[in-house]
C-alpha cells in the first residue's frame, strides 16, 4: 500500500554509514575459508575443530539437563556466570593457581574464549595504547585491538635451525630478548600471550614465561593469557600458568573455553578468571554487549567440569585422556607429512600442526608482485584440486609480515582416524602424480 | 615480600580496596612496588558500570519473594521448543562451530517468516545475522553503526541498555519522553505519546540513529501506522537510520496490531529490525537474537560479529529453526505459537490489572508485551526516612521488597537524567507468569492494606 508523502522521497542513505572503528576490519579468513572448505573438501583438516564426537559425559549432562523438569534452565541465568558453573571453575583454578578465588569475582563466563578476548581489549585498551602481540598470532587479536583504536606492535618467534637430523619442533620458534624488550614501552598497555600456542602449538617454558613476566612487571603492563589449549600439552610437558609467576596474578586476565576443554565448539562457553580490580571492568563490558550467555550449555559444562574435578590427574580424566589420544594423530600426522616431503613442525601443544610444503610449490605456480602470499594461493589451490583443506600461516601475520614465512601451511589434527587416513591417502596421490609428471 | 596495592577510585567506579598479595619470592623491580597501579578501565565504559538489573536481581532473589521484576518468564516454553533442542542435543556434528553469521538452517527460517511478515524478499546470508540475543543484535548495530560525533535518539522511558550502548560507542544520546495526554491519569498504554514537534526538533545533522520499541518495554505501547509514519518522515528527512526493537512483535492484544517500521515506504534501506527467540518463545536463557534489514547495512553489523564473538551456538540455533518451521507453516492457524502466547497473555494481563485496582493502585494496561507500569503515588507511603540518595520509585520498591514480599522494577531506570522526576512514581510488574505466581501476587495485593508498614 503506497503512502502519500509530502516531503521529497530518499530511500538511500547518503552519507557513509559505518563507524570508524570498523575500519581495516572486516575481511576474515575464515569468512573466506571455511566458504572453501565446504564448497571443495573432501578432508578438511583447516579450520580448527573436532570432527569426532564430544566425550558422552558432555552430552550427557546436557540431555540431563533437559531431560528434568528444571524448565527455568531455559530462562536467564546470573550475567557473569551461571552460578554452579562460577562455582566449580574457582574450585577447579583454585587447585591450578594455588590461591583462594571468588567465583563472584574472579570469575567470569563470556560467549566463548573469543567474547572473553573482546571483553580485555574493550575494558583495558583506549585509542594510542599498544599492545604487544606475538606472531604467529590467532588472527583476531590484530582486529580486536584495532577495533578499540589500539595499535598493535609485533614480535615474531623466529625459528631457529634444529639440531641435526631431527625434526623442528614448536619449541625450536623462539622470541629474541632483546628485540621483546624493545618492544615494551610508555605506551604499551597490555601484550597478548597465547600458550599453548595457535598456529604453531609451542608450549612456552618457565624461563620464556620469566622473562615476559619480568618485562610486564617492569613496564606495568597488564598480560591478556589466551590459555584454550591449556590441556593438549603432549611429550609430558607441562602448561605453566603466567599468572602463577611472582608479581603477575594482579596484571593478568587468564582465558579458557569450554569448546577446546571439552572438544564442544559449537558450545560457545568461555572464561576469564583474574583478579577483582580488573574483572570489575570485563563485567563492566560484558553487561554492556551481551550480558548473559546461554544457560543450559553453562549448566552442563559446569556438570562436565564437577566430573573432571573429582578426577583430577587419574586416567579416567579427559583432561588425560584428551591429550593422550591427540598426540597419538599428531604422530600419525607427523609420519604421514614425512613420508609424502611435507616437513612438518612438530607440536608441543594444541591441535594444530604447522607443514613446510616447499616440496610441493612446483603444481602452484608463484604469481610475482601478488597482493596474495604465496600460501595463500597454495591452500586455496589445494582444496579446489585435491579436496584437503588447511590454513595458510600468513593468515597468522601482520599485513607487514605476511611475506615473513610463506611456504607453511596450517593442519588441524583433532580428526577421527578415518580423517588423517583420508588426508594421508591424498597426499600419497598428489606425490606419486608429482613424481610421475 | 608483601607489597599492597590499590585500585584507584574513578569517576563512575565506585570500587576502592586495598589488598595485600603475599608472594613466594622477592621481585626483582621494586619499581613495581612503589608504582600505583595504572591499569583502570578505559574511557569508553566511563560511568557504565552500574546496572540496575545486578541491583535488583540480588534483592529479589530471595525465594520468598513474589518476583514480577525481572522480565523472564517463569511458565514453561511450549514443549515441542523444548523437543527440538533434546533433538538437536543427541547430534553430535551440533556440538561443532556452525556458520559465524547465523547457522543455515536457523537464517533460512528467519527469512521465510520474516519475508511473509514483511512481504520482501530477505536473503538469509546477506540481510540476517543472528546474535547473542537481541541485546547482541543492539550492541552490534551500535557498534558497527555509530560513532564519536553521533547523536541517537531514544525516547522514554526506554530499555536501559540503549543509554550505556550508545555512549560506549562515543556518541550522544538525545532524550525524548512519551507524554501522557491524559494529563497523568493514565488507564491505558495508548495515553502515552510523542509529541510530533518536540521529536521534530529533536533532529538535526549529526543525527545518526533514532532508537524504536515497539511494542514497548515498559509501558507497552503498540506505535500506530500514523506514530510510524511521523517518525519515518522525520528519518527521511534527516538522512536518519532507524534501530528498531520489535521483540515483543508477537504479543499485542485484542484491537492493535504490530507494524513494522521498516515496510513503510523509504525505511527499509535505512532501517535494522531486531528480534529475540527469548521473547518469542519464552526462552530468555537462549540468547538468540536477529538482526534483520538491508545488505548494505548488516553487512557492518556482520563485521563487528565477526570481531566480538564470531558466532552463537549451534544447537540453540538448531532447534530455534526447527521451532520456527514448525510455526511457519501454521502461520495462518490460530495455534500458531505466534497468537497462542499473546491470547495467554492478554488473560494475565487483565488479571493482573484487575489485581491492582483492587489494592488501590492505577495500573496502566499495555497494549502489548507483557509489562505493566503502576502509578504507584495513590498509596501516600511515605520514604522520606529513607535516605539514600535514590529516586522514590527505588526506595518504593526496595520497601516493597521487604515488607510486601513483591518484587518489581522501578521506571525510573528506564530514564535519562532530566525525566527521571516524572516517572519515579511509576514501578513496573512482569506478568509473563505461571497461575501460582499471579496467586502469590493476588494474596499480597489482597492483604495491601491489612498489612502494616
Amino acid at each position: 500500500q503506497n503512502h502519500f508523502l509530502s516531503l521529497p522521497l530518499q530511500a538511500k542513505m547518503s552519507r557513509p554509514v559505518q563507524a570508524r572503528r570498523l575500519e581495516g576490519i572486516d575481511k576474515n579468513i575464515w569468512v573466506e575459508f571455511v566458504k572453501l572448505a565446504a564448497t571443495y573438501s573432501k578432508v578438511n583438516l583447516g579450520q580448527g575443530f573436532p570432527d569426532f564426537p564430544a566425550p558422552d559425559f558432555l552430552q550427557e549432562a546436557l540431555r540431563g539437563a533437559l531431560g528434568g523438569e528444571k524448565h527455568m534452565l531455559h530462562q536467564y541465568t546470573r550475567a557473569f556466570g551461571h552460578p554452579p558453573l562460577v562455582n566449580v571453575l574457582a574450585q577447579f583454578f583454585e587447585k591450578l593457581l594455588g590461591r583462594e578465588l571468588d567465583p563472584m569475582t574472579n570469575v567470569m563466563v563470556t560467549v566463548g574464549a573469543y567474547q572473553a578476548l573482546f571483553c580485555c581489549f574493550q575494558a583495558f585498551v583506549d585509542e594510542g595504547d599498544e599492545v604487544i602481540i606475538i606472531e604467529p598470532f590467532f588472527d583476531c587479536y590484530e582486529p580486536m585491538v584495532k577495533m578499540a583504536g589500539g595499535t598493535p606492535v609485533f614480535v615474531p618467534l623466529r625459528p631457529k635451525a634444529p639440531k641435526d637430523g631431527k625434526l623442528m619442533s614448536s619449541a625450536d620458534w623462539q622470541l629474541d630478548p632483546a628485540e621483546l624488550a624493545s618492544k615494551f614501552g610508555a605506551k604499551t598497555k597490555a601484550i597478548v600471550l597465547n600458550s599453548p600456542n595457535n598456529p604453531l602449538g609451542k608450549v612456552f617454558s618457565r624461563g620464556e614465561l620469566e622473562l615476559l613476566a619480568e618485562l610486564c612487571v617492569k613496564h606495568d603492563v597488564l598480560c591478556i593469557s589466551d590459555e584454550v589449549y591449556e590441556w593438549l600439552v603432549y611429550d609430558g610437558r607441562q602448561h605453566i600458568r603466567i599468572a602463577s609467576l611472582p608479581g603477575m596474578w594482579d596484571r593478568t586476565v587468564i582465558i579458557g573455553s569450554a569448546g577446546k576443554t571439552f572438544s564442544a565448539t559449537g558450545w560457545k562457553v568461555g572464561w576469564t578468571v583474574g583478579p577483582d580490580r580488573l574483572l570489575q571492568h570485563l563485567r563492566t563490558v560484558h553487561q554492556n554487549s551481551v550480558y548473559h550467555c546461554a544457560t543450559i550449555a553453562q549448566e552442563a559444562v559446569a556438570q562436565g567440569f564437577q566430573r573432571e574435578l573429582k578426577l583430577y590427574g587419574t586416567p579416567d580424566s579427559y583432561f588425560v585422556q584428551l591429550p593422550r589420544e591427540l598426540q597419538q594423530k599428531r604422530d600419525w600426522l607427523v609420519q604421514s607429512l614425512i613420508a609424502v616431503g611435507m616437513k612438518p613442525i612438530i607440536p608441543e601443544g594444541t591441535y594444530f600442526l604447522v607443514a613446510d610444503i616447499s616440496e610441493f610449490k612446483s603444481d602452484v605456480r608463484d604469481v610475482p608482485n601478488s597482493d596474495e602470499p604465496y600460501d595463500y594461493r597454495f591452500a586455496k589451490w589445494m582444496v579446489k584440486n585435491k579436496g584437503l583443506a588447511a590454513i595458510p600461516l600468513s593468515a597468522f601475520y601482520s599485513e607487514a609480515h605476511k611475506n615473513n614465512h610463506t611456504n607453511f601451511i596450517r593442519f588441524c589434527f583433532a580428526k577421527e582416524e578415518a580423517t588423517l587416513k583420508a588426508a594421508s591417502d591424498i597426499l600419497q596421490k598428489w606425490k606419486q602424480e608429482k613424481g610421475s609428471s | 615480600m608483601f607489597f599492597a596495592s590499590r585500585s584507584f577510585c574513578c569517576r563512575g567506579i565506585r570500587t576502592c580496596q586495598l589488598r595485600t598479595d603475599l608472594l613466594s619470592r622477592s621481585i626483582k623491580y621494586s619499581a613495581s612496588a612503589a608504582m600505583a597501579f595504572r591499569h583502570k578501565n578505559t574511557r569508553r565504559i566511563e560511568g557504565l558500570d552500574s546496572n540496575v538489573w545486578v541491583e535488583f536481581t540480588k534483592v529479589a532473589a530471595d525465594p520468598s519473594i513474589v518476583n514480577l521484576g525481572q522480565g523472564l518468564p517463569d511458565i514453561s516454553p511450549p514443549n515441542y521448543v523444548k523437543e527440538e533442542l533434546a533433538k538437536a542435543a543427541a547430534v553430535d556434528r551440533l556440538n561443532q562451530y556452525t556458520r559465524g553469521f547465523g547457522h543455515p538452517s536457523l537464517v533460512k527460517a528467519l527469512s521465510q517468516v520474516y519475508e511473509r511478515v514483511c512481504g520482501r524478499k530477505i536473503d538469509p546470508l546477506t540481510d540476517i545475522l543472528v546474535t547473542v540475543g537481541a541485546y547482541g543484535s543492539l550492541f552490534s548495530t551500535i557498534q558497527g553503526l555509530i560513532e564519536e560525533g553521533d547523536e541517537v535518539i531514544i525516547i522514554e522511558p526506554f530499555y536501559d541498555c540503549y543509554e550505556p550502548m550508545v555512549k560506549m560507542a562515543g556518541a550522544k544520546p538525545v532524550f525524548i519522553p512519551l507524554r501522557c495526554k491524559t494529563n497523568g491519569n493514565s488507564a491505558s498504554s495508548d495515553d502515552w505519546v510523542l509529541d510530533p514537534a518536540e521529536l521534530a526538533n529533536k533532529f538535526n545533522s549529526k543525527t545518526k540513529a533514532i532508537i524504536l520499541n515497539t511494542p514497548h518495554n515498559p509501558i507497552g505501547k503498540v506505535f500506530t501506522r500514523e506514530e510510524l509514519q511521523v517518525i519515518a518522515d522525520l528519518c527521511i528527512k534527516h538522512d536518519t537510520l532507524c534501530i528498531s526493537d520489535e521483540v515483543y512483535e508477537w504479543l499485542v492484544y485484542k484491537g492493535n496490531k504490530h507494524i513494522k517500521i521498516a515496510t513503510l515506504p523509504g525505511m527499509w534501506e535505512r532501517t535494522v529490525t531486531i528480534g529475540s527467540a527469548g521473547k518469542t518463545y519464552s526462552v530468555t536463557g537462549w540468547k538468540l537474537g536477529w538482526s534483520i534489514g538491508p545488505e548494505n547495512l548488516i553487512k557492518h553489523l556482520q563485521v563487528v560479529h565477526q570481531n566480538t564473538l564470531y558466532t552463537c551456538p549451534t544447537p540453540l540455533q538448531e532447534a530455534l529453526a526447527q521451532a520456527f518451521w514448525i510455526d511457519y507453516k501454521r502461520m495462518d492457524d490460530p495455534d500458531c505459537y505466534f497468537y497462542s502466547l499473546s491470547r495467554e497473555l492478554e488473560s494475565k494481563r487483565d488479571r493482573m490489572a484487575q489485581l491492582l485496582k483492587e489494592a488501590g493502585l492505577k495500573p496502566v494496561v499495555p497494549d502489548g508485551g507483557y509489562f505493566m507500569i503502576v502509578d504507584v503515588s495513590t498509596l501516600n507511603v511515605d520514604l522520606s526516612d529513607v535516605d539514600e540518595k535514590q529516586p522514590y520509585d527505588y526506595k518504593f520498591v526496595k520497601w516493597m521488597i521487604a515488607s510486601k514480599k513483591l518484587s518489581a522494577i522501578p521506571l525510573s531506570a528506564f530514564c535519562g537524567p532530566e525525566t527521571k522526576k516524572e516517572f519515579e512514581k511509576y514501578i513496573r510488574f512482569c506478568f509473563i507468569k505461571k497461575d501460582s505466581t499471579l496467586d502469590a501476587a493476588e494474596v499480597i495485593l489482597k492483604n495491601w492494606n491489612k498489612q502494616t508498614g
